[in-house]
């Protein structure tokens, strides 16, 4: 198997189909850490890891904390609001003064496309991208790759239709990247609005009719509808979207039998997903937040595990 | 390149069934036991001890698998990252007698990750350690209760332990000079 060369994980098209598939592989083995009496491995002892977060997240940042405690790394978590940032302080003045104090690598989050690149350019220690604006969302399409090929055995040949809000998506950017890397069909659908131009060149379908889609669909993506960001009307109004791009129990009487649906959270519970199908039977999405972990684990482990490079 | 080989099939059969003996000898019979193999080779080594005190005794103890990368003292002297293999020990381990699995023991080093890896799953009332070579060079205070074979050697050399399940190839084990690996 090919071995892993990268120092930051900034986004999937960097990764090559052998490298993603070594980290599926590699999260595999560490899921089972978890279940341990102790949870706890020596693997990463006396390295730090910051979390710096400029945009809120309670998934993410809790995914990453655990992940690196479960492999023995120190943790530190900073949010924008009661740090630097709000005295004004640039994000790459903030990430430079934390380097000074000998971290070993940053899982950063921000609201501006390309942040996490900029630091990691500037800066020695690993940089890992935890969401950079509508851009990339790296670990969260690995996970939902990690939880796909664990429920139906493999990605190549699946039908993934991504329902939602796609424009402001960086999950379904980062998961269209991923998927069709691995040979996955995937479908996008949601309002014309809510979809950015040209996006069929990254080698996806578009279809407006969601009974269409939940029919010939293996996985369901389903996004959240992303209010805050949205400055301008995209929507006549919420409870349209919910009656014309929301998920119910009625419409997934065509979907297949052994359909999953993944939603990277949090939910809007009755917009884009109705309460009884979150909780239903297709739902996977509290194993994609027990992966997710593992994931990360993974990840970390690959990017931190031996001598500097 | 230098091979000599010192152990054929047979041998390490024999080996094999000698140690399910003395194991079963020691222990009393396989009340409270257990087998944990070391990935990858331990791990073929332990299921032929088990089917031979299976033969022996009519019952076969549980059998785990253990991966000790992540429990490595040279992740950060290495280059690239081991692959992380799965650890699959499916049942409580804590009050039994685990008995330790492994192909060759050498500097000890895999030995004493392997135990910091098992205390982590529970406390067993004692571990035994089992291997089919003992080459020596030990960095350690680390020993096996149970060996097929001891063999000096230089450290120059190394020991290759073949095994149809692992190498699709006949059981052997050979010991070959070094620089050419």
């Amino acid at each position: 198997m090919k071995e892993w060369t990268k120092h930051d994980l900034l986004d999937i098209q960097e990764l090559s189909k052998e490298e993603i598939e070594l980290v599926l592989k590699t999260s595999k083995s560490f899921k089972e850490v978890s279940t341990r009496e102790v949870k706890k491995v020596p693997t990463l002892r006396g390295k730090t890891v910051v979390l710096l977060f400029f945009e809120p997240s309670t998934r993410t940042r809790i995914s990453f904390e655990l992940a690196a405690k479960r492999l023995s790394a120190d943790t530190i978590s900073i949010s924008s609001s009661g740090s630097s940032a709000s005295k004004g302080e640039s994000f790459l003045d903030t990430a430079k003064n934390i380097e000074a104090m000998n971290v070993d690598l940053i899982v950063m989050r921000h609201s501006a496309s390309g942040a996490p690149k900029i630091v990691a350019e500037a800066l020695a220690p690993s940089v890992i991208n935890a969401g950079d604006g509508c851009r990339a969302h790296p670990t969260q399409a690995l996970l939902d790759l990690f939880t796909i090929k664990e429920r139906l055995g493999r990605i190549a040949g699946l039908k993934v239709g991504i329902v939602g809000d796609i424009l402001h998506s960086r999950v379904a950017r980062s998961n269209i990247w991923a998927l069709t890397k691995l040979g996955a069909k995937v479908t996008l659908c949601g309002p014309a609005t809510l979809m950015p131009r040209d996006i069929e060149r990254l080698g996806v379908d578009l279809c407006y009719d969601l009974n269409e889609v939940i029919a010939a669909s293996d996985v369901l993506m389903v996004l959240r509808l992303q209010k805050e960001r949205m400055q301008e009307k995209f929507l006549p109004s919420i409870r349209e979207y919910a009656r014309m791009f929301g998920i119910n129990r009625n419409r997934l009487k065509a979907a297949k039998k052994d359909l999953i649906i993944l939603h990277p959270g949090p939910t809007n519970r009755g917009v884009e997903l109705s309460a009884d199908v979150a909780d239903g039977d297709h739902s996977v999405i509290l194993e994609q937040v027990n992966n997710g972990v593992a994931v990360r684990m993974a990840i970390l482990y690959l990017l931190l595990g031996t001598k500097e490079k | 390149m230098n091979t000599s080989k010192l152990m054929d099939k047979e041998a390490i059969r024999r080996a094999i069934t000698r140690i399910a003996h003395e194991i079963l000898e020691k222990n009393k019979g396989t009340d409270d036991l257990c087998l944990v193999g070391i990935r990858t080779r331990g791990v073929t080594l332990a299921a032929r001890i088990n089917e031979e005190i299976k033969t022996i005794e009519g019952t076969k103890p549980p059998l785990g698998i253990l991966d000790i990368t992540l429990y490595r003292d040279d992740l950060t002297l290495i280059d690239s990252q081991p692959i992380v293999h799965e650890t699959q020990i499916d049942f409580d381990i804590t009050g039994t007698k685990i008995i330790l699995v492994d192909d060759v023991l050498f500097t000890g080093r895999t030995i004493r990750a392997a135990l910091d890896a098992l205390v982590d799953f529970g406390r067993p009332s004692s571990i035994q350690l089992a291997v089919l070579i003992d080459r020596g060079h030990r960095e350690f205070p680390i020993r096996a209760d149970y060996v097929g074979k001891s063999i000096p050697t230089a450290l120059s050399q190394n020991v290759r332990v073949i095994l149809q399940e692992n190498d699709q190839s006949q059981d052997e084990v050979i010991v070959e000079d070094a620089e050419k690996r």
